[in-house]
């Protein structure tokens, strides 16, 4: 095979890799989006504030250290304990769920009812009052994570690849795992929102409101679920981030690459938000690849945007949104 | 007059009619200053068909959503089942057995029949979400007994051919149908039917009828209902509540209703019916 294949198929696999992380933010924007109409600007936020407090409480960081000490004229950093990976993922997904309560208590509880740009606004309001509060918890710099996962170059792959092509492919043991991970996480969703009582509520409070308070569903709950759910797959997402290229504040806008996945899938579809993220992070390595050269690189920043107006223009409800249809 | 007995008494008919099943007692509700329902009392029976009638604007979807707790009256007591129903949530009237449909139809547009009508039995189902999970036999189990009673009401609205079909391609009576059995699948001590012959055709309003008194028959629930189709209501109902401009103008059996002058005035003296 040429060499200029190889190299091709190998850019594409790890594009593919790559574009399981973007999923990971959009499934946390669907989510949402389906269960309440609301786009929440602040799920990129969301993962940022899941990864800070997973490190925080991982490394035993105070919280407020440097409020306090400000305050105070103190000189408080670390508890002085350091917290094993499962009981600090433990920990921040209660915070991701005591946040939900929050999100739903303080503000979308106030706005029931409001047209969906008001909701709109209010997440991003929200978005950069997390993103504030992070920093105001657990300080601006930029943090390593790891919660024990594999990393580095995945030997077997290289080592069968050389044998067999004679050239081995560089994939990463972290988006190996991020892979599986998106997939237990999707077939669990799956099942959770078709089998289960509560998932069944879920897509009775997203289809209409009105009927769902009819047949006994309290709205309130239903939110505090969705939120939290999204809470969670805001954590897994910020996980997988954080252990590729360290926990920091530019996360929040890499989560807005999740806008044209979801422009791609469909804003209402689980296996859209997937899909669309796979096809954006295959794409842009491919097009940098063969395109990139001939006009001067750098086309990563904005293929996937581009890619995501041709689809507008043609097909604006996504691969997998539905379609829409106004009966006159 | 066997109608007064507070244990109740049988119809003509021969259908057994109970004690007081709920009660409203001088009910008013205002929408800023504008009064929507004045110092309305009356009350529904276990295992009657009661209706609510009155010209348009009378005030009776009001008065239905003050019984489903859509709206909370400023004035005025609700009881049900012998107990003083505090200001209470939609979903948790719903939860004490209150089940309604809707004029304009609130259905699941996106799910299935099956769905829709599965949605109705949210309230009786027992497993929680992290038993779900542990024990899913359990579940299973549970969720095959609920399938049972829903296709039984499937079966009784005779809608079995349309049960996987997404409800936002249904006809305007079929999806009233749907609403029905999805009111009917919460096996619901009090059924509330917002203008369940709104909008339809002849055969289809017949139909209807024909339903709601099977269902009133078969399962013994007791129902309240809008109309303003006078002719409809007449021939359904074992009592009916008159309303005019969100007063109280009458309230008997159809025979008094009809022959009450204020009524007649009111409402039949310009009924096109």
């Amino acid at each position: 095979m040429p060499d200029q294949l190889l190299y091709a198929i190998e850019a594409g696999l790890n594009g593919l890799m790559a574009g399981v992380l973007y999923s990971l933010v959009a499934l946390g924007f669907v989510l949402i989006f389906k269960a309440s109409g609301i786009f929440n600007y602040a799920q990129g936020v969301l993962a940022l504030f899941a990864a800070l407090t997973l490190v925080g409480f991982q490394n035993g960081q105070i919280p407020f250290a440097h409020l306090i000490n400000a305050v105070f004229g103190t000189d408080l950093h670390e508890f002085g304990w350091h917290l094993p990976a499962i009981v600090a993922i433990v920990l921040t997904g209660a915070v991701m769920v005591g946040l939900a309560i929050i999100i739903e208590r303080y503000v979308l509880k106030h706005l029931v009812n409001q047209a969906p740009i008001i909701l709109f606004m209010a997440t991003i309001g929200m978005a950069y009052f997390l993103e504030g509060l992070g920093d105001i918890m657990w300080g601006a710099d930029i943090k390593k994570l790891d919660v024990g996962l594999p990393q580095g170059i995945n030997e077997t792959i290289d080592t069968v690849t050389f044998n067999a092509l004679g050239y081995g492919f560089f994939i990463d043991n972290l988006d190996i795992v991020a892979s599986v991970v998106a997939a237990l996480l999707v077939i669990s969703l799956t099942i959770f929102s078709q089998y289960s009582k509560q998932g069944r509520a879920l897509r009775a409070v997203a289809d209409d409101h009105q009927a769902a308070l009819s047949v006994g569903i309290s709205l309130r709950f239903i939110w505090v679920l969705v939120w939290s759910i999204a809470g969670f797959v805001a954590l897994v997402a910020g996980i997988m981030w954080g252990s590729k290229s360290g926990v920091q504040f530019s996360l929040s806008l890499i989560a807005l690459k999740a806008l044209p996945v979801l422009m791609l899938g469909g804003f209402t579809s689980i296996p859209g938000a997937i899909v669309g993220g796979l096809i954006i992070g295959m794409g842009e390595k491919l097009f940098e690849f063969f395109v990139g050269p001939m006009i001067g690189g750098a086309t990563e920043n904005w293929f996937a945007y581009a890619l995501a107006l041709l689809f507008l223009v043609f097909r604006p409800q996504g691969l997998f949104g539905e379609k829409i249809i106004e009966r006159v | 007059m066997n109608q007064m007995n507070p244990d109740g008494y049988t119809t003509a008919d021969g259908r057994k009619i109970g004690p007081v099943l709920m009660e409203m007692k001088n009910i008013t509700l205002r929408f800023g200053g504008v009064k929507a329902i004045t110092d309305i009392s009356f009350d529904i029976r276990e295992g009657e068909i009661r209706a609510i009638i009155g010209p348009n604007g009378a005030g009776k979807s009001s008065m239905l959503n003050v019984i489903s707790g859509f709206y909370v009256p400023q004035e005025g007591e609700v009881w049900f089942k012998g107990h003083r129903r505090g200001p209470m949530r939609p979903y948790q009237v719903a939860r004490l057995g209150i089940a309604r449909t809707f004029q304009n139809i609130a259905l699941f547009d996106g799910m299935s029949v099956l769905d829709n009508i599965m949605t109705g039995r949210l309230t009786l189902m027992k497993s929680g979400l992290f038993s779900q999970a542990m024990w899913w036999g359990r579940a299973e189990r549970e969720e095959t007994g609920h399938r049972e009673k829903v296709e039984k009401i499937i079966d009784f609205l005779e809608i079995q051919s349309i049960r996987k079909t997404p409800v936002g391609r249904l006809p305007y009576g079929l999806k009233k149908r749907v609403e029905l059995a999805r009111a009917l699948a919460a096996e619901p001590r009090l059924l509330l039917l917002d203008e369940p012959m709104a909008g339809m055709n002849v055969e289809e309003k017949e139909d209807m009828c024909r339903f709601i008194l099977d269902v009133n028959d078969e399962f013994g629930t007791t129902i309240a209902l809008i109309e303003h189709d006078m002719g409809v209501v007449m021939d359904l109902s074992d009592r009916v509540v008159v309303m005019d401009y969100g007063k109280k103008i009458g309230d008997g059996t159809p025979e008094e209703v009809r022959n009450n002058p204020d009524v007649i005035n009111a409402y039949l003296g310009v009924s096109h019916d």
